[in-house]
């Protein structure tokens, strides 16, 4: 893997199957190599594979992850134990204090977010922070809110993610950021997502790793936990049958 | 040498949008979106201006001081229309001359 992933791109199910096109195809013009389309873990697998041949028409790879909404950290526990296998990439939208300490203790959880809207909802607090650095658990912050948003709530959305990107920093919790588009208007290129980083406090290199290096990294990670020569953590199948020799 | 008091940075721009428009709209959007952002006090001290805008080829050209540029860049960014219709500007090139940057966008 290499170039710059955009790990949330939303398609939602009202789009057909021209606009899916058209936002992949606009993501690959702007730079992006990799795209991560949340997946429901009831999407079929044909459904799965149309947009898999889209992101291949488009030189794009495409990034299986799924969102999960728990009400509680027992919910939490029990679709993780479903999901973790089936998707290469966990994100956790934390709507409450519980969750969100559940979901960052947890080492199958790769992605913490937060409500754009609610910002009271928001609760990546020191806590939470360093509970996330222990797990390698990130933080995403979405990127499109800050286009779509004006005024009051705008204000309050940058002073929140520049406190929330401050603590990332901190405690060491690697930062992603994503488009959370789901319309081509509001796609942008990586380098101009990080300029828009400059609002919370983000240097522009610090931007550009949050869209390459880091996303990458996890999917690397997970990609390699999921294949078949996985045994335990450190512990990989390197030969198999006869490429190994006797009295292995 | 004389040094210039005013160092400025010019901005190539690539304009994607719904509709149509002219340049005067799309000063008026960039300059709200400036002041939106980082408030009368901050748009003044951008020196902002609209150098050239062809919606033939949807290309623009925007000049700042170079001291506030990443507050320029963030705001065209955050652009997200132009007299109603859902727009997109994407940053070119940056250049110190206009020469320079006209060379680069013809390239």
């Amino acid at each position: 893997m290499k170039g710059f992933v955009d790990f949330h791109l939303l398609l939602s199910p009202s789009m057909d199957r021209g606009e899916i096109e058209d936002l992949i195809a606009r993501s690959a013009e702007l730079g992006y190599s990799s795209v991560g389309i949340p997946l429901p873990i009831d999407v079929g697998g044909k459904d799965i594979e149309d947009i898999e041949r889209i992101c291949d028409d488009s030189d794009v790879d495409l990034v299986k992850r799924v969102d999960l909404r728990p009400r509680n950290s027992r919910e939490l526990l029990g679709l993780l134990r479903i999901v973790r296998r089936r998707r290469e990439v966990v994100a956790v939208r934390c709507g409450s204090k519980e969750v969100a300490r559940q979901a960052a203790k947890d080492r199958r959880v790769d992605l913490l977010c937060f409500s754009s809207s609610d910002l009271r909802r928001r609760f990546f607090n020191s806590a939470v922070a360093e509970l996330a650095s222990k797990s390698s658990a990130g933080l995403e912050v979405d990127m499109a809110p800050l286009i779509v948003m004006d005024g009051f709530r705008r204000i309050r959305l940058i002073s929140c993610l520049r406190r929330e990107v401050a603590l990332a920093k901190k405690f060491d919790v690697p930062v992603v950021l994503s488009s959370g588009a789901f319309d081509r208007y509001l796609l942008r290129s990586p380098q101009d997502y990080a300029s828009l980083g400059y609002l919370f406090n983000l240097s522009h290199d610090a931007a550009v790793a949050a869209m390459s290096n880091t996303p990458r990294g996890i999917v690397e990670k997970n990609r390699r936990k999921l294949s078949s020569d996985y045994v335990a953590p450190g512990v990989y199948v390197v030969k198999r049958g006869k490429d190994c020799r006797d009295g292995w | 040498m004389p040094r210039r008091l005013v160092r400025r940075r010019y901005i190539g721009v690539k304009v994607e949008s719904q509709g149509t428009f002219e340049g005067r709209s799309l000063a008026a959007a960039l300059s709200g979106s400036l002041v939106k952002l980082f408030g009368e006090y901050g748009a003044s001290l951008a020196d902002f201006r609209l150098v050239d805008y062809q919606p033939e080829s949807n290309c623009a050209i925007l000049r700042c001081s170079h001291k506030v540029l990443d507050m320029v860049r963030a705001s065209i960014v955050a652009l997200k229309d132009v007299d109603g219709e859902k727009t997109a500007l994407r940053i070119v090139c940056v250049s110190g001359t206009l020469k320079a940057l006209r060379k680069r966008l013809s390239q």
